[in-house]
């Protein structure tokens, strides 16, 4: 069951990420980006995280993503523009991201032997759990997010708002 | 092999690969918007791998780094698109080859 809900969820993360890169017109990366995230809450749930799977539900394909496409739309921006301004990222990019790629998966699959492989059986993280260290251990990096957070919207705020008006 | 379990290592290729994903996306697009998008993908991508070795650890914490990941992305989105609507404001464009005042 673990590895066919896997199997499906995965496809669908790979599928909406391939196909971000396909389209050319923003708004359907955005609307791939909600089913790569959608999916990827899924995943955290089989991985027995409860209140990542509906933070992530909540904070990124519903909050950030509703961001990206009324920006989108409210900028109505066309297709993308097929130019070719820096020939580097193909010079260095490619060959990095190949190497990147493929050291990851070797030391991932030289990993594997030390570790035991994730069964639905295993015991989920409740919210409650969570909660428990986050207000007792990290209080203070929690309230500092808010903080962050707070700076960020007068940030903005401030870089949106038409210039001179006051 | 056994259909209840799955090994660690396949979520973190997964992760591997969307991370991949996310930069291959942030080389080739041209709009600035999907370049974002790119970022975030590559943000989604570390946070699975987070979420998998909080998983085989039994590390609370581990969570925990997860979540402060997401308020960061969620306030770096905010202030990210603030910038695009400026920066489109002033240029009307939004093609990265013709933002590159600060290019070498």
């Amino acid at each position: 069951m673990h590895l066919i809900l896997f199997l499906i969820f995965a496809g669908f993360c790979l599928a909406g990420a391939v196909n971000l890169l396909l389209q050319t017109h923003p708004i359907n990366s955005a609307l791939s980006l909600i089913v790569v995230m959608s999916s990827l809450a899924v995943l955290y749930l089989l991985l027995g995280a409860e209140f990542l799977a509906i933070a992530q539900i909540i904070v990124y394909a519903g909050a950030v993503m509703v961001l990206f496409t009324f920006v989108v739309m409210l900028l109505n921006v066309g297709e993308e523009e097929r130019t070719h301004g820096s020939k580097i990222y193909r010079v260095v990019g490619f060959p990095a991201v190949i190497v990147f790629f493929s050291v990851m998966t070797t030391v991932i699959l030289e990993a594997q032997k030390h570790m035991r492989g994730i069964s639905l059986k295993d015991a989920i993280t409740t919210t409650q759990d969570l909660s428990r260290v986050l207000f007792r251990d990290m209080l203070l990096p929690f309230e500092l997010t808010s903080v962050l957070i707070l700076i960020a919207i007068l940030g903005a705020v401030a870089l949106a708002r038409k210039e001179g008006h006051s | 092999m056994h259909f209840d379990v799955v090994p660690d290592s396949w979520y973190l290729i997964l992760s591997a690969l969307l991370f991949t994903l996310g930069v291959v996306g942030f080389l080739i697009k041209r709009s600035l918007i999907t370049v974002f998008m790119s970022i975030e993908l590559m943000l989604n991508a570390v946070n699975l791998s987070f979420v998998t070795f909080a998983h085989e650890w039994h590390a609370v914490k581990g969570q925990i780094f997860v979540f402060f990941v997401m308020m960061v992305a969620a306030a770096e989105a905010a202030v990210g698109l603030a910038i695009i609507i400026a920066i489109f404001r002033a240029r009307a464009t939004l093609n990265v080859d013709q933002i590159d005042l600060m290019k070498l």
